[in-house]
């Protein structure tokens, strides 16, 4: 069994149908970039694996572990929810720091809240301390050791993403998604943050980027997605889809992003 | 006479104080009650507190301190009582309900612009909701209504003269009784010194706020 499996999402908004059944796998340590033109369900289907919106239809698992069924038809406690969440991480295209922590405080507050109440009783200090040295050891390698004590104005648009990278890494997330992470930053920003994903490939993190930089999906995915029209039309290895497209919409897509360069 | 001026209406202004402090202790947690209750997906609930803050917003402060005074002993018979305590209990009562509609708003506009994000990436990083509206939100909230707040809060210490129309003696009304008991006008005049004194100090301390909160951007 795969360790992260979605099978037929669908998620409707009203009268307009997002998703109409996404299925694919992936193995630890895989990297999916997902690709398509914008309104296409891709960003719905981050939403949906990250339990921001409810699927109305489909089931996913991860290692094993079904972690939401829309057949079993019960409403999930938020206990539950936030359990099963933690499977996942998400890095937002607009960041989204809390604007009133320091990037140290930004990536261990989370981390922090959850261990005290796993450990009620726990030293309050030594819990402070301990998930404060994990978030420095974070920002350090997204290259910030030297912007612990920045507010997140303070910092640009590729450092803030880096800092949310380091955020979601510190509740060591199975796998880790990225909802087009660089679209809000200028080119030479985006090299920086694709850096760090690049890096976490390395280091085998399970990864899903929904993306519009082609080169970081042919260089850095293992496998690639395309989405259209709430459904994946064409996935298959970076070569498959870039080299050897057979998708028609696919081929306009690639077609049409080759034809400007 | 100038001495016996200032204390008289010091005394008045220790009323207006009392109205003005009991007033904003009480109205700025009920505030957010009705805040809540107006962004309640509970429709029933909504549409009540909206009603309620209608009419707080809709009539005069004047006629909400007239129709709680008076209004209790015309429709029930049972009214405040003939104690002068009682009037400023029922002042307070007046204003308490209509600050609080005020102040809803504000922090209604408050909650609601902090971004969706900032909740989801609270949620998707495990925190319950509480933890969020605690721990992401509230202080960003805070920074947001300072400026307004000290709007409505500098106001309510002149709306306090509205008291005298149900015969509370708080400053304005005893600088009055000096225009009709001697022709004596600056009394009244006078007055204007304590507010502004007292708003100034306000000032400074909403001030020393807004810069407390200045260290993040939102």
């Amino acid at each position: 069994m795969a360790f992260l499996e979605t099978e037929n999402l669908k998620k409707r908004f009203g009268g307009a149908e997002v998703l109409s059944g996404v299925s694919f796998s992936l193995e630890r340590g895989d990297v999916l970039a997902v690709i398509g033109s914008s309104g296409n369900g891709k960003t719905t289907l981050l939403r949906c694996i990250n339990f921001l919106e409810t699927p109305d239809g489909g089931k996913i698992s991860v290692n094993g572990e079904t972690v939401f069924d829309a057949e079993s038809g019960e409403k999930l406690e938020e206990k539950e929810i936030r359990k099963k969440r933690l499977h996942f991480g998400l890095v937002f295209q607009g960041f989204n720091l809390f604007p009133q922590y320091t990037a140290l405080r930004n990536v261990a507050l989370a981390r922090k809240l959850l261990e005290r109440e796993r450990d009620p009783k726990g030293d309050k200090k030594r819990i402070k301390s301990e998930t404060e040295k994990a978030a420095r050891e974070l920002l350090c390698r997204v290259g910030l050791g030297d912007k612990l004590e920045s507010y997140p104005h303070e910092l640009s648009g590729g450092q803030q993403q880096r800092v949310a990278i380091a955020r979601a890494l510190a509740l060591k997330p199975d796998i880790l998604c990225f909802d087009e992470p660089t679209s809000a930053l200028d080119p030479e920003l985006t090299a920086e943050v694709l850096r760090v994903i690049k890096s976490l490939a390395k280091s085998k993190m399970t990864m899903i980027v929904v993306t519009h930089e082609m080169d970081f999906a042919k260089e850095v995915a293992t496998k690639v997605a395309f989405m259209d029209k709430g459904r994946i039309a064409e996935a298959g290895t970076p070569e498959e889809i870039f080299e050897n497209p057979k998708n028609p919409r696919l081929r306009e897509f690639i077609g049409g992003i080759a034809a400007y360069d | 006479m100038l001495k016996a001026v200032t204390l008289t209406l010091l005394d008045g202004f220790g009323v207006t104080l009392l109205i003005f402090f009991v007033t904003l202790a009480l109205a700025i947690p009920l505030g957010l009650l009705v805040a809540l209750g107006s962004m309640s997906k509970f429709k029933p609930i909504s549409w009540l507190t909206k009603t309620f803050v209608w009419i707080m917003r809709g009539t005069p402060l004047m006629l909400q301190v007239i129709v709680i005074y008076y209004g209790p002993g015309l429709l029930f018979g049972r009214g405040w009582g003939p104690s002068y305590s009682m009037r400023i209990v029922a002042v307070i009562a007046a204003f308490v309900i209509n600050y609080a509609a005020y102040f809803s708003e504000i922090y209604r506009g408050g909650i609601e612009s902090v971004p969706k994000g900032q909740y989801e990436a609270g949620a998707v990083l495990g925190m319950t909701k509480r933890q969020i509206f605690f721990k992401v939100v509230l202080l960003q909230v805070v920074k947001r209504i300072v400026p307004p707040m000290s709007n409505e809060v500098i106001t309510l210490v002149k709306d306090t003269a509205l008291a005298r129309v149900i015969a509370v003696q708080e400053i304005i009304m005893l600088a009055q009784e000096y225009i009709s008991d001697g022709g004596l006008i600056w009394p009244l005049f006078y007055t204007g010194v304590f507010y502004l004194a007292f708003n100034g100090g306000l000032t400074l301390l909403f001030g020393y706020f807004e810069k407390k909160l200045d260290y993040f951007k939102v």
